[in-house]
C-alpha cells in the first residue's frame, strides 16, 4: 500500500471538513464537519502507523484515543447547542452574535440585535 | 521500507479497494457539507464513516475499524440525530443551511486541499508500506494499550467522566448558575 493514497484521501476529507465548518450555519452541521476533520486525522494516524511499523502501535492507539475524545466532544457540543437553543430558539451560528448576557435595561432607543434574547 | 516499492501505477488489489472506499468516503463527505436536508447530512455521515472503517480494514487496522463502527456510526451519529430532533429542525429541505460566506469558505477549502495534496505527494511519493495482516488486531493493540499507554488511557477515562458530568449539568434546566 502506497502511503500516498490514504494520506491524500485524508487531506481531501480534512479540506471538506474545513469547508463545512466555514460554510454551514446550523451548529449541528458544524459539529458534523468537525467530525469529518477528526476522521481525516484518524486516517492519517493509521496510515503512518502502518508505514512506520511502530512496535508500540502508537498510531492506532492514538486513533482510539482521538475517537474517544471525539465522542466526548460531540456529547458536550450537543449539550451546549441544546442549551443555546433553549435560550435563543435558534442554532444558526451566524445569528449568535451576543458575546455576553444581555442586561435588561430600560433603554428605548437601543437597537435590539438579532442575537439578543 | 522503500527499497522494493512498486510503481505508483497500476495500483495493486488492496490499493484499488482502498481507492474505491476513499472515493465513497470523499463523495459522501461532500454530500454531508452540501446537502440541503439536515437528516440526510447525518445519514451521509454514516456512509462516510462506514467507508472509512472499510479503509481501516484494508490498512490492517481491524480493531480501529470496529471501534469506528461502534462509536462513530453507533453513538456519534445517533447523538447528532438526537440533536437535530431536539432543535426542531425541519424534516424537508431547508434553505438557510449555508451562510453567505460560502464562496470564501470554498476558496479556503480548495486552497487547503491544494497545499496539502501538493506537499503530501511531493513528500511521500515513494513511501511504501507493506501490509502485514494481524498487526492491528485486538490482541497486540490491547497489550499495547494496557502496557505502554495505560496512563493516557486512565486519563481518558477521567476525561470521559468529566464530559459526562458536564453534559448532564449543561442539559439539566433545574441547575441554575449563580445569580
Amino acid at each position: 500500500m502506497h502511503v500516498v493514497y490514504p494520506v491524500v484521501v485524508s487531506a481531501l476529507l480534512f479540506s471538506i471538513g474545513v469547508y463545512g465548518v466555514l460554510a454551514r450555519r446550523n451548529a449541528i452541521l458544524v459539529l458534523m464537519s468537525v467530525e469529518l476533520m477528526l476522521n481525516a486525522v484518524n486516517l492519517n494516524l493509521v496510515a503512518f502507523d502502518v508505514w512506520l511499523g511502530d512496535r508500540l502501535h502508537g498510531g492506532q492507539v492514538l486513533t482510539l484515543f482521538v475517537i474517544v475524545i471525539a465522542a466526548a466532544e460531540v456529547g458536550l457540543g450537543l449539550a451546549i447547542v441544546l442549551a443555546v437553543f433553549r435560550t435563543r430558539r435558534t442554532v444558526d451560528v451566524d445569528r449568535l452574535r451576543a458575546l455576553a448576557e444581555v442586561v435588561r435595561t430600560p433603554e428605548p432607543g437601543r437597537p435590539d440585535g438579532e442575537g439578543a434574547s | 521500507m522503500t527499497s522494493q516499492a512498486p510503481g505508483l501505477w497500476p495500483p495493486s488489489g488492496p490499493e484499488v479497494v482502498f481507492l474505491l472506499l476513499g472515493a465513497v468516503a470523499v463523495g459522501s463527505a461532500l454530500l454531508v457539507v452540501t446537502t440541503r436536508q439536515l437528516v440526510h447530512a447525518a445519514l451521509w455521515l454514516v456512509v462516510c464513516f462506514g467507508a472509512l472503517a472499510g479503509g481501516y480494514l484494508v490498512l490492517t487496522a481491524e480493531f480501529v475499524a470496529w471501534v469506528q463502527v461502534l462509536i462513530y456510526v453507533g453513538a456519534v451519529v445517533v447523538l447528532l440525530l438526537f440533536g437535530i430532533m431536539l432543535t426542531r429542525a425541519p424534516i424537508g429541505p431547508s434553505a438557510g443551511l449555508d451562510s453567505g460566506n460560502r464562496w470564501a469558505a470554498a476558496l479556503v477549502a480548495v486552497a487547503t486541499a491544494a497545499v496539502l495534496v501538493t506537499v503530501i505527494v511531493t513528500g511521500f511519493r515513494t513511501a511504501y508500506a507493506p501490509l502485514q495482516p494481524g498487526r492491528g488486531a485486538a490482541e497486540p493493540l490491547g497489550a499495547s494499550v494496557f502496557r505502554t499507554w495505560v496512563l493516557p488511557f486512565e486519563a481518558l477515562s477521567v476525561l470521559l467522566l468529566a464530559a459526562l458530568i458536564g453534559a448532564i449539568v449543561l442539559s439539566r434546566t433545574d441547575i441554575r448558575g449563580r445569580e
